[in-house]
């Protein structure tokens, strides 16, 4: 098992033709074959996309008319930000499944919008401004690389996307590999949060391990650890591993992510490094050391 | 995107919002005429710099009995006065750090008669992802006060973005502020286009701080702080005019034309990063390590060869930066491109420090290999731990 994505993943791409769309199309139908199978674009319905190797994908004029032709269970969007917001709701409105934004920069207004959008929906969104999800070996949706993945046991959660191929980097090289690394973005408002990403990780049998990454800004990660410190008590826990980055970051200053962001005497490290230690995490103190301490927690 | 209060004040009003007569001063010359043109007899002169703190801050020029940088005045003389005193220094206040704010700019305000001062702020509450008022009885304080001594007293109101502020809204911010009669009344109208500011012009922050009941039992506001979502200056070009470059640090000014994340920081190792998350955890293994870092800059997924060559030069072009660490790992970033970038920049500008380089990813020894051939004084690292170890070792020498 997996979580969220794996081999029977059906994708569509909105965003298909630009060069983003392009490129992290052609790497994902490398990558073991996954079940890209077809574009969007409103005005070039009909018409056919055709990688740098020959590859060819079915363009169609809307998400529904995509979903209906292919039979897609997910869609990944690289639409510009000015139009992404439009192109998350119009994926809900198609009844998709699994949506995955990659698309950096989208007004936070869009996003409140969307988000109520999608309260109301049974779709579940994955970013914006994310790195996107693999399962490695079946299904690689986003700009993850994949030759820094292996098959194996860890769950890597994550709201930075260097810090996720930094921690799976790190559990390839001591050997555990991944059974699904997800980069829930760096945006203030969301579709996916910890808990979410945490409840599947705790209920996937494949998952013996856990490393989550979080940085300053909100109270995700306290959130989160407050409800792994609730599932312990039912008896339901696996070893963890955390870094928090944005220790050394000036408050009132935006590092980089939106989201990134110490206001109003809120959203410190410190804070979430003690929060999330209380719920039995084993927080690194440097990001250079998440394949191994998450092997010290594993030891016990 | 930050503008002036005065600025502020003149894009609330245009939302029907009550703020006071007021009249912004660009020169030290202009305090009469802007005090002339107000009612009187009781005038606030107002510091405008991109910080809070303003009033019981201190000017670094005049001695430490010298007023702070919001000042009553009682007649158009003393407003000259203080404009002359005032205009042209340093203003250091808690907000500011060490070094101050030049006032460049005053706001010469009608007074006001204040009954009781209250505190509203709009934000996008990201834990329920809507766009909340914050609000207090405890306004002009300083709110982080508040909210750790007292946080019953804070109270937040979130709104529905589909049905925007309802009358139970009003309600309840009414009831939280504790306005009654005519303030209550006011409470209606303001609220929503408080809300419908924030909305339309893609706030991220609105402040007001105080907002004040007044003796005739009315509603003002009495000091304003907007903050704009950089993502969304695209849909407003009247906003963008409003910015103020000479409240910016020159350096993030220049990284912000090749669309790179900088923030400049009090450190000497300059650093080059791809991902933001990757940025802050390198500036946080250099402290871990016993150093500080001179900035956060992420050069992001795409980065070309020019926008890492202009990167390069900001960081070296800072004279506290006594060594340079690039932590690069490339999944869409190419090592190569990375390398072919701090080549050309170190033969454009030079190389004065240590610099240590860390590639890893996508084409990491083609990377590896243009360095190691450029003939430049490159050390490389294996990992990061290594590579914070040694460019903290080279800058303590």
């Amino acid at each position: 098992m997996s979580i969220l994505v794996d081999k029977n993943t059906k994708i569509i791409v909105q965003g298909l033709t630009g060069k983003t769309g392009t490129f992290h199309t052609e790497q994902a139908l490398a990558y073991h074959g996954t079940q890209m199978v077809a574009g969007v674009h409103p005005s070039k319905g009909g018409e056919k996309w055709t990688g740098s190797k020959g590859e060819t994908l079915p363009i169609y004029a809307s998400v529904a008319e995509a979903r209906d032709a292919t039979g897609a269970n997910a869609s990944v969007i690289y639409v510009p930000p000015a139009g992404a917001g439009a192109a998350i709701i119009e994926a809900i409105e198609a009844e998709i499944p699994f949506i995955v934004c990659i698309t950096e920069g989208i007004p936070v207004m869009d996003m409140v919008k969307v988000k109520a959008r999608l309260d109301r929906s049974k779709s579940r969104l994955l970013g914006p401004n994310c790195p996107g999800i693999m399962t490695p070996d079946e299904c690689k949706i986003g700009i993850m690389p994949g030759n820094i993945f292996r098959k194996g046991s860890v769950g890597v959660v994550s709201r930075s996307g260097t810090l996720t191929y930094e921690a799976v980097f790190q559990t390839t090289n001591v050997g555990l590999g991944q059974s699904t690394a997800v980069g829930i973005g760096g945006d203030p408002v969301k579709g996916t949060e910890f808990i979410d990403v945490l409840e599947m990780f705790l209920a996937d049998d494949e998952t013996q391990s856990i490393i989550m990454i979080g940085e300053i800004g909100g109270s995700a990660e306290e959130d989160a650890a407050q409800f792994l410190r609730d599932e312990a008590k039912r008896g339901r826990k696996k070893p963890m591993a955390g870094f928090i980055a944005g220790r050394t970051a000036p408050p009132g200053r935006t590092m980089g992510h939106a989201g990134a962001v110490i206001s109003g005497g809120k959203g410190g490290a410190e804070d979430k490094i003690a929060a999330m230690e209380a719920a039995g995490i084993r927080v690194s103190p440097s990001p250079a050391r998440l394949g191994t301490t998450l092997v010290e927690a594993i030891k016990g | 995107m930050n503008i002036h209060e005065y600025q502020a004040k003149q894009l609330l009003k245009s939302f029907g919002l009550p703020v006071a007569q007021g009249v912004p001063v660009l020169n030290a010359g202009e305090g009469e005429a802007a005090a002339k043109a107000l009612p009187g007899p009781l005038y606030v002169v107002k510091s405008q710099i991109h910080a809070g703190g303003r009033g019981k801050g201190k000017f670094k020029e005049l001695g430490a009995e010298a007023k702070g940088g919001v000042r009553l005045s009682k007649s158009v003389e003393e407003v000259v006065a203080n404009v002359k005193e005032m205009f042209g220094n340093t203003l250091v206040t808690k907000q500011t750090g060490p070094a101050g704010k030049q006032v460049n700019r005053l706001y010469i305000e009608d007074g006001a008669d204040i009954d009781r001062e209250l505190y509203l702020s709009i934000l996008v509450d990201r834990s329920v992802g809507r766009v909340a008022f914050v609000v207090s009885t405890e306004g002009g304080m300083d709110i982080e006060t508040v909210a750790h001594d007292t946080p019953e007293k804070i109270i937040t109101v979130a709104i529905d973005p589909e049905k925007g502020v309802t009358d139970a809204d009003v309600r309840a911010l009414n009831e939280a502020l504790k306005l009654t009669g005519d303030a209550a009344k006011d409470g209606e109208t303001v609220f929503p286009a408080l809300y419908k500011a924030f909305v339309e012009k893609d706030m991220s922050l609105l402040e007001v701080n105080p907002l004040i009941v007044m003796t005739n039992g009315r509603l003002r506001l009495l000091d304003a702080k907007v903050s704009f979502d950089n993502n969304a200056l695209f849909r407003h070009p009247d906003v963008v005019e409003l910015r103020d470059t000479t409240e910016e640090d020159e350096k993030e000014i220049e990284a912000s034309k090749y669309d790179l994340a900088y923030v400049a920081l009090d450190g000497n190792i300059g650093c080059m990063v791809n991902g933001a998350g990757l940025a802050m955890a390198t500036m946080d293994i250099i402290k871990l390590y016993g150093a500080e870092p001179a900035n956060f800059l992420d050069v992001g997924g795409g980065a070309t060869k020019e926008k890492v060559t202009a990167a390069f030069k900001i960081i070296t072009a800072d004279p506290a930066v006594e060594g340079i660490l690039v932590n690069i790992f490339g999944g869409i970033m190419k090592c190569d491109v990375i390398a072919e970038g701090v080549v050309a920049a170190v033969k454009e500008v030079g190389l004065k420090v240590p610099l240590v380089v860390r590639l890893e990813g996508t084409n990491v020894d083609l990377g590896k290999k243009i360095l190691r051939e450029s003939g430049l004084n490159v050390t490389p690292a294996d990992d990061l731990d290594d590579a914070a170890k040694k460019i903290v070792a080279a800058v303590k020498g």
